[in-house]
This record gives structure tokens, sequence and C-alpha cells, in this order.
């Protein structure tokens, strides 16, 4: 009964001037967004910019303003029990019952699902052996730590074959190695299946290595849409990142010079992208020491999905990571004066 | 058909959790233990109308207090499904949110029941005999209350916030309610004006009924039938009232 549908429709989400408005604050805006089937879309934004609304509202959790969507062809308004039985999900905050054991979670997804039992049992165990949690199948989840809950998650969100499935913030709070795992179960799920995978992420490696396409969004609304390599790309040169106590002032002074593409303060640091980067160090440096403008540090690198972000929403992800790999990587110059 | 899966799975659920805690139901058991052989060996020789004897007056009571107390915390309870998440687990699946429902009220109900069931037997402790068709009377009407008051339990959780507001509940809901109830004191023996509220109290004919049940022969305060119905309408309003209130929470 699902495949006759799948059949005629050519995006596994294809979302209609999605709107939703809380009060003044509009937290959607106009939403266009279409995802082709077995791809892994990363939806990437700042706090607030209404990621965890596209999705609870694409999941139907929450209902749209205006606008519509339809989710593997279901209109989210008008077949959200359809809607909800293609869908898997696992949502940013935990969202398991950890007195029960591993499977006694997963069966009770079977059943609210309409997993027929006999088949549920089987795919219980394979989808336990696919997260690497096979042998505590019968723990209580509260003896369980927060990366193998997280993982638990992921196999019963896959439970009922859903055709999309959604990660809110799939690695939030777990640590390195964790994360590393869940990625390569992700990986090695998009690589076996054709399933559809949307992600929302903070952490700017994780889509890069994950997603195939990504969407950048800012105050409910779309930026831009492309693979990581293109946007990348699509970044000429390299990032040239300058720290410094008047960046107002220093960055009026390089608008004038004309020399870099880009050019935007964010707090006291000033962001330049520019080609030929080595190059053009020394003239930074010279500038300002010629206007008597303190410079903190300067350093070069490659542009990365980061730079991306900052490009098109102006604001720093707030992820420690992501920042600690720009601050570390080619960190040219030291202090100046 | 699925739908009574569903049903059954989330009444499966409810029912292990409340298995797994098995200090909170020793603990749980304290309470009555301590009213009826405290404080009702306390007031043996104290003269009410139409009461023999205080301890089993006041041991229908007792059941009906544990089944409020442990029916209305279950239903505020999903305040911490809430908190926890699980909530969004279950509000998200294809299930309707009367099928949620009805499912935490079985659940919760059942618990309640077991409750019930560990405190008969102390009735031979104080003297009750009780016959076997006394047991097939308590055991619906069991049912109905706890039902009726798992939603009114249900129905306050969907007013707060946190679990910060359980005091103000305790105090502005579930003591009055053991108190107008006729759990401790006949009735007919209080001031009028604290008879309107006792009228009110869906509580009351719950009580009176175990009372019923339990002690063959003594009077109720409106007829058998009429208190049964009332019962049976409460436990159906609580869950029309509930579903209507699922539904429209996001």
């Amino acid at each position: 009964m699902l495949t006759a549908t799948t059949m005629k429709q050519i995006y596994a989400i294809e979302t209609f001037a999605l709107t939703k408005r809380y009060g003044k604050i509009l937290a959607l805006d106009q939403l266009n967004l279409k995802i082709e089937p077995g791809e892994v879309f990363g939806l990437l934004g700042p706090n607030g910019a209404g990621k965890t609304t596209a999705i609870s509202i694409l999941c139907t959790v929450n209902s749209p303003t205006s606008g519509t969507a339809l989710v593997n062809g279901f209109d989210i308004r008008k077949q959200a029990g359809k809607v909800r039985r293609s869908i898997g999900i696992v949502f940013q905050d935990p969202s398991i019952d950890d007195r029960l054991t591993g499977r006694e979670n997963m069966m009770l997804h079977a059943t609210l699902y309409d997993v027929p039992s006999s088949n549920a049992k089987k795919r219980i165990i394979e989808l336990l052996n696919l997260v690497g949690l096979a042998d505590r199948a019968d723990s209580p989840m509260k003896t369980y730590s927060g990366g193998m809950r997280r993982r638990l998650e992921l196999a019963r969100g896959l439970l009922h074959s859903p055709e999309v499935l959604f990660l809110d913030e799939p690695t939030l709070g777990l640590d390195p190695q964790t994360r590393q795992h869940l990625w390569s179960y992700i990986e090695e799920l998009a690589k076996q299946s054709n399933i559809t995978v949307i992600l929302t992420t903070h952490y700017m490696e994780e889509a890069e290595r994950l997603c195939s396409r990504v969407g950048i969004i800012d105050s409910g609304r779309i930026k831009v849409v492309d693979t990581p390599a293109n946007l990348i790309g699509a970044l000429k040169g390299d990032v040239v990142t300058v720290v410094t106590s008047q960046p107002a002032d220093f960055l009026a002074r390089i608008k004038e010079l004309n020399f870099a593409h880009n050019a935007e303060a964010v707090d006291s640091t000033i962001r330049l992208q520019l080609s030929d980067a080595e190059k053009k160090v020394p003239m930074i440096v010279e500038l300002a020491s010629a206007n008597h403008i303190e410079l903190k540090s300067v350093s070069i690198h490659k542009p990365t999905l980061n730079d991306v972000f900052l490009y098109y929403t102006g604001k720093e992800i707030r992820s420690e990571e992501a920042e600690n790999k720009l601050r570390s990587t080619m960190r040219a110059i030291g202090r100046m004066r | 058909m699925s739908e009574l899966r569903k049903i059954g799975a989330l009444w499966h659920r409810e029912v292990l959790r409340y298995w797994r805690e098995k200090s909170r139901i020793i603990s749980s058991l304290i309470l009555p233990l301590l009213w009826l052989i405290v404080f009702g060996s306390g007031m043996r020789n104290v003269a009410l109308p139409g009461v023999d004897n205080y301890q089993i007056f006041i041991f229908p009571g007792i059941l009906g207090m544990t089944l409020l107390f442990t029916s209305v915390w279950s239903g505020v309870s999903i305040i911490w499904d809430r908190e926890f998440g699980f909530l969004k687990e279950i509000m998200v699946a294809p299930v309707s949110r009367t099928s949620i429902v009805i499912g935490k009220a079985l659940g919760s109900g059942t618990s309640a029941l077991i409750q019930g069931f560990i405190l008969l037997p102390l009735s031979f402790l104080i003297g009750i005999r009780l016959a076997p068709q006394s047991v097939l009377l308590l055991i619906p009407t069991m049912i109905l209350l706890a039902i009726g008051l798992v939603c009114v339990g249900l129905l306050l959780a969907s007013l707060m916030n946190s679990m910060e507001g359980f005091n103000f509940i305790m105090s502005l809901v579930i003591m009055p309610m053991f108190f107008t109830s006729g759990a401790l004191f006949p009735i007919s023996s209080a001031p009028g004006w604290l008879q309107i509220f006792s009228y009110f109290n869906p509580m009351t004919y719950g009580v009176d009924l175990l009372r019923w049940a339990t002690t063959p022969g003594t009077a109720t305060t409106l007829p058998v039938y009429t208190e049964a119905l009332l019962l049976l309408g409460f436990a159906a309003a609580m869950i029309v009232a509930c579903s209507y209130t699922f539904s429209i929470k996001k």
C-alpha cells in the first residue's frame, strides 16, 4: 500500500512554503526544501534557527501555521498517521523508558508501529547487533551509558523499517569516541539501505563526514543547499582570521584596500576570505601597524564547512569542537608586537 | 484490533514499571497499616452513630485511600514521562490519544488494584470475614474507582509543569477528597455544609460501595445502583476528559 504511493513521488521530503509562527516570532519562514530518496541530508543552523521546529513539523508532532509538506508522498496536514508510520525519529533529548530493558523498549515500539511480533523479535536482534548492543538486550536501560542509550534509540528508530529517518542532533553531548562509533553506524546504514536520513547538527565535522547534501538555515529561512564539497569550493582562496581589540576600525581599513573576497567581524575576530593568503598576511600586519591597531593573532587555514556556515549566517556556531579546530589549524603568526 | 494491542502494550509497560519498584510497593503499604492499626485501635472506643467497630468501619475507607493515593500518584507520574522524554516516543507513534489515555489508566489502575489486593487479607486481622461474593463486588468497584482517579491525576498533570506542584495537589485535591469521602467517619454524622462536599466527591460513592461490599447489610448514602452508576459515570467522564485534553495538547 505504501509502495503504490511512493512510486509516484520524486522526493522523500518536499516542503511548500512551510511557515511556523510563535506569537511574533517567525520560527520558520516559507521553507522550501526538496530532499531526494536515499540522501543523507544535513540541516545546519545556529541555535534557534528553526531546525528542531522544522523536524517536529515534518514528524507531525507540531503543526505549521501555513504551508505544508509531503513526507514519503503523504501530506503532513492530512495524512499524519501515514507519515508517522513511514518515518523513524531519534530525538534530541532521550526518549526511552529507563525502567525497561533494551529489548522491552524495542518491543513496545514494535507494537506501537504495528510490526508483527514474530517479525519484530527477529528484527530487534538484527538491529541490536547492528548497533552493538545484542549482549545488553536484557539489561535495564538505567544501566546503559549515554552513548548506549543513543545507539538503542537509533536501533529503535529503524525498527519499523521507515523510509525516512530523522536524527535531531544525534551526537549531542556524547564523547568523541562514542560519536565516531555512531557515525560509522549511520554511514553503514546509509550504504546498506536506501533509507533517507535527515539530520540536524551543530558539528560541522559530522555534517562533512555524513551528509551528501547540507542546507544552511538561519532565522527560519534556508540560505543555501548544496554538497559540502561544492559549498566549501565556492569560498574562494583561504580564510584568514585576525583577532584584534579594534575590530570595527580594522575592518573598515581592510575594506578600503579591497583585496578580500569577503570580510566580516564577529566580536573581536575578523574573518577574511582571500586568494594567496600567505602573501597577503604581511600586508595585513603592516596595515595594522601603520594604523596603530593592535593585533592579537593572525591565522590562515583552508576553508571548512564552518567557514561556509559563518559566511551564510554570520554567526559562530556554538560548538566547542568546531571552534577548537578553527583555532588550532595553521596558526601561522602568533602574537604580534 | 491493532489499537487494542497498543493499549495492551502501554498497559504492560505501566505494570512492569510498577512491579520493578518493589520498595515503593512496600513503602506504600505502611501508611494504610498505620491508619488501620494505630489510628483504628486508638479510636476504638469513640462512639459514632451507626458504627459498632471502628476498625471494621474504616477498613473500606483505608482501602479507598490506598486506591486514591496510588491512582492519583500514577496519573501525575506522567510528568516523569514528560520530563524524561518517554512521552515523546508515545506521542509521535501512530496510536490514538484515547488509546494512550486508556493504556495509562488501565496500567495504573492495575497497579492500584494490586495494592488494594495486598491489603485485603489484612481484613482478617481486624476481624472481617470476607465472603467470596464480597470480593466479587469489591473488584469492579476498585477498578472503576482506580480508573477514574488515575484520570484525575492525568488531568492534574496536564496543568502542572513539574513535580514541584505535587504538594499543592496533595493538600488541595487528594486530602480533601479523602477527608470528605466518609472514609474515616459516617457522612451522616457530619454537618450539612460538609455533606455538600461529600455529595460532589466521587470518592464518597467509591468508599460507600467498598463498605457495602465488605460489611454486607450496611446502609449506603444513596441507593446502591445509583452509586454504582455514578461511579461508572465518573470513570467514563474522566476518560473522555483526559482523551480530549491529550488530543489538544501537543
